[in-house]
Formats: structure tokens, sequence, C-alpha cells
């Protein structure tokens, strides 16, 4: 048998509770293997019937981030979450930084809002053929990979200590992205637009560097160095700009 | 600038007021202390010097009270929007992060005491020299309470230092955010001597 305690909330206003499950063992089980156990059969540990306990997911194989969940204390994805590598009773709790839906299943609108905001994109479409874009130096394109493999899982955000209700700092993941598109030959076009918005409020400046988000990032992202790179982008930007500019591109 | 607001103007000049002025006067502060160490004199001397600098309360007000003031009730309000959480993730900088909030605000309270017990003090017709500073400090309360406020600062200064260097660009690696790590460390050990070093020759 495997132990769980899940903190549950029935709706984002209700107050949240704890409640114990217990799942028989299966070899190579993950969390959401476990969870799925108990929403085939939503008994707690005091044999009480329950409502089955609400998650998200969709890949299973942590590259959609969907699946985010505090694990024993710590912010990670549930899929690869084994159960033969956590201590029990096994602590789930929601990523409190979000709205939260049901039971460990948030909204994580925040960051695709900010996404949208950041205009973390490269804009092609127009009216005619643009033809094929500059050439990508491999070097940047090293870098870039690795920034790229960002899924919006929000770990990032939960693990900050200024992602938070009295806050609206958006978080390393939507500054890292726009170093990602600035890095990109044609989207480098735009950059000083996505400049612009990060340095609107809530955005780079208000970094804390408490350096939590690129220990706690899943995929290995330097989340750190890209808030750095795009302190140093923004204090340019500003300097460049600072009684008006006609630099609109570098 | 074009910005729709100006919150990343006020954290960029927040963070300048920290290193120019308010970093340099302190140190230079901290050494004007240290000739204590020398002799009475010598610190009357230097104090002296310091204040019958022309147009000194004009270079108080812009020099020192205007950015601290700025610095230290923005720098407040940062402090009271962050959600701590060095229990859960208990990293080196995460604890950096919370002690430059909570030096921030013991350096805030420190020096506005300490301002009243001296500046404020000329106001009521006393002199700004060793005696005015030996009184306070044979209280061993107020020098236990010096000493807290002076290392509480000097680390303020010294981690800010550190945050200071990304935050206009100049360490952006892990490597370079590293080796400023130790740089502010040995600053903090350095001054934090030289200060604790004057106020105890005052005793």
């Amino acid at each position: 048998m495997i132990k769980f305690n899940i903190k549950r909330q029935e709706h984002t206003d209700a107050k949240p509770y704890w409640e114990e499950f217990e799942v028989p063992y299966r070899e190579n089980m993950n969390v959401i293997s476990a969870l799925m156990e108990i929403q085939r059969n939503p008994v707690n540990t005091k044999g009480e019937r329950t409502t089955p306990v609400t998650w998200d997911m969709n890949c299973l194989e942590e590259v959609c981030g969907a699946c985010s969940m505090v694990i024993n204390g710590s912010a990670r994805q549930s899929c690869t979450a084994l159960i033969d590598q956590l201590d029990q009773p096994v602590k789930l709790e929601p990523m409190s930084t979000f709205p939260i839906v049901k039971d460990l299943q948030v909204d994580r609108s925040f960051m695709f809002d900010s996404l949208k905001r950041v205009k973390a994109w490269v804009p092609i479409d127009g009216t005619y053929d643009l033809g094929p874009g500059p050439r990508m130096p491999e070097k940047k394109r090293q870098t870039a990979y690795e920034l790229s493999k960002c899924m919006t899982c929000g770990v990032c955000l939960e693990v900050c200590p200024n992602v938070n209700d009295s806050s609206k700092f958006m978080g390393a993941a939507p500054i890292s992205q726009v170093r990602l598109f600035n890095l990109h030959p044609t989207g480098s076009m735009n950059k000083n637009e996505r400049l612009d918005a990060l340095m609107g409020e809530g955005g780079v400046a208000e970094c804390g560097m408490a350096q939590n988000c690129v220990k706690a990032c899943p995929k290995g992202i330097p989340l750190t160095t890209s808030i750095a790179a795009m302190q140093r982008e923004t204090s340019f930007h500003m300097f460049k700009s600072f009684f008006g500019s006609d630099h609109e591109v570098e | 600038m074009s910005k729709k607001d100006s919150s990343f103007a006020i954290r960029r000049l927040h963070s300048l007021l920290g290193v120019i002025p308010l970093g340099v006067f302190l140190i230079q502060h901290l050494l004007v202390n240290h000739t204590a160490t020398r002799s009475e004199e010598a610190f009357n001397f230097a104090a002296g010097i310091m204040g019958s600098l022309p147009f000194v309360l004009f270079l108080e007000i812009f020099v020192i009270y205007i950015p601290i003031l700025f610095h230290g009730i923005y720098g407040i309000y940062i402090a009271f929007t962050a959600r701590y959480n060095v229990g859960t993730y208990s990293t080196f900088r995460n604890w950096m992060f919370l002690l430059q909030r909570v030096s921030g605000v013991i350096a805030f309270i420190f020096i506005a005491i300490h301002v009243y017990q001296t500046r404020v003090q000329v106001f009521f017709g006393t002199e700004v020299d060793f005696d005015m500073v030996h009184q306070i400090v044979s209280n061993p309360a107020w020098l236990v309470f010096y000493i807290i406020g002076i290392i509480a600062t000097v680390y303020h200064f010294a981690n800010g230092l550190w945050s200071f260097m990304v935050t206009w660009g100049f360490t952006q690696s892990d490597r370079s955010q590293r080796i400023m790590s130790y740089v502010s460390g040995v600053i903090f050990v350095v001054v934090s001597f030289i200060g604790i070093q004057a106020i105890l020759a005052f005793i």
C-alpha cells in the first residue's frame, strides 16, 4: 500500500482540507497512475466514499507542463514523480501561487497572459511570401534550444518568492521566452517591442534574485542567466531610448 | 521614455541610489568614524571637516536624506510584497534574498534612530563630536544596537552590490555571479570590521 496525503479544495474560493488515501502498490507507479487508482475507487483511509481527486495532465512524458503540483514540498511534474523514489506518505498539494480550479488542478492563465504581453512569438503573417529568414549561427541555436524547452509548467513561478498576490511579477518563464525570441534572427526584428513589455509593471525589474527558479526548473533551463541577460538588455534599451530614439531596431 | 508606467525606472533608480550615493556615503562615513581609533582629536578633526563643508545642509538633503528616504521607503514596500519561502527552498541565494530584506528594514530603523541621536541633536544645540557618540555607546544596550545596525547596513550594502551588478547587466553568467558573491562576501567582512573597530573606539 502507498500512503497519500492530499490537499483538496472544492472550488477556487473553498476552504482547503487534507484527505488521506491508500493505494495498492504496483511496480513502476508514478503519482499520476496512483491518482488514477484513487479516481477509480475514491475511498479515503477512513473507508469513507469521497469525491475523486481532480488533477491536470496531458502528455505524461514531462514536455507539456500540465501536471505540475507540489509533491512532498517541492514543485514538479507528477508524471515523472516515481513512487519508488518518494518518501511516504506522499504529500500532494496544488501549486498555490496559481488560482486553484479544484483539488490539484490550477489555472495557469497568468503565464499565458504574460507570454501574450511580452509577445513571445515571431510575427511572420503578411500578404506575401517573405522568403527564408536569416540563417541562425550554430552557437546561438544551441542556446536557443535550451530556452525552447520551456513548457510553461509554472514551477519557476511557484517557487519564486516574488510571484504572489501582492506583486504583479510575471516570473522567470516569460522573461526567458523574451530572450529566446530575441535570439531568433527573425524574431529579433521585433525585440524592442518585447523589451518594452518586459519593462512594464510586473516585468524583469521586479526579479528579487532569490534564484529558486533555476534550481527548480525541471528542464534545467538557465533561467537566472536569461533574467540577467534581459536585465542587461533592458538597461541598454533604457539608456538608448532615454530621450526618445530613432533606433527602432538594434 | 515611451513606457506606459514608471515601475521599471523606479526600480532602476532604487538600485542606483543604493550604491550611488548611499553606498559611497556609507564607506566614507565609516572611514571618518575609523579616525576615532587614532585619537579623539583625530575624529573631531575629521568630523569637523565633514560638518564644515560648504552648503552642508544642501549636500545632506540631496546626497543623503532624499536618496535614503526614497530607497528606504520603496525598499520596505518591496520587502513586504514578497512571500518568503526559505523553509521550503533553503538555497544560498534564497537566504540572501530574505536577509537583504530583513537587513534593509533593520538598517532603515537603525539609521532613523541614529540620525535622531546625532544629526537632529544639532538643532537642540549639541555638537556632533567624539563625546556625543561616546555618551551613546557607553550604554551597553545602545552599543549592541549600534553593532547590529552597522552589520545589517554593511550586509545590505555588500549583498546589494551583488544584485546591483545583475540589475545593471554587469554579471550575467553563472560564473560571474559566483565570483561577485565572493567579492561581496569579502566587502562585507572588511567593511564590517572597519565599522565595528570604529564604534568600539568610542567606548
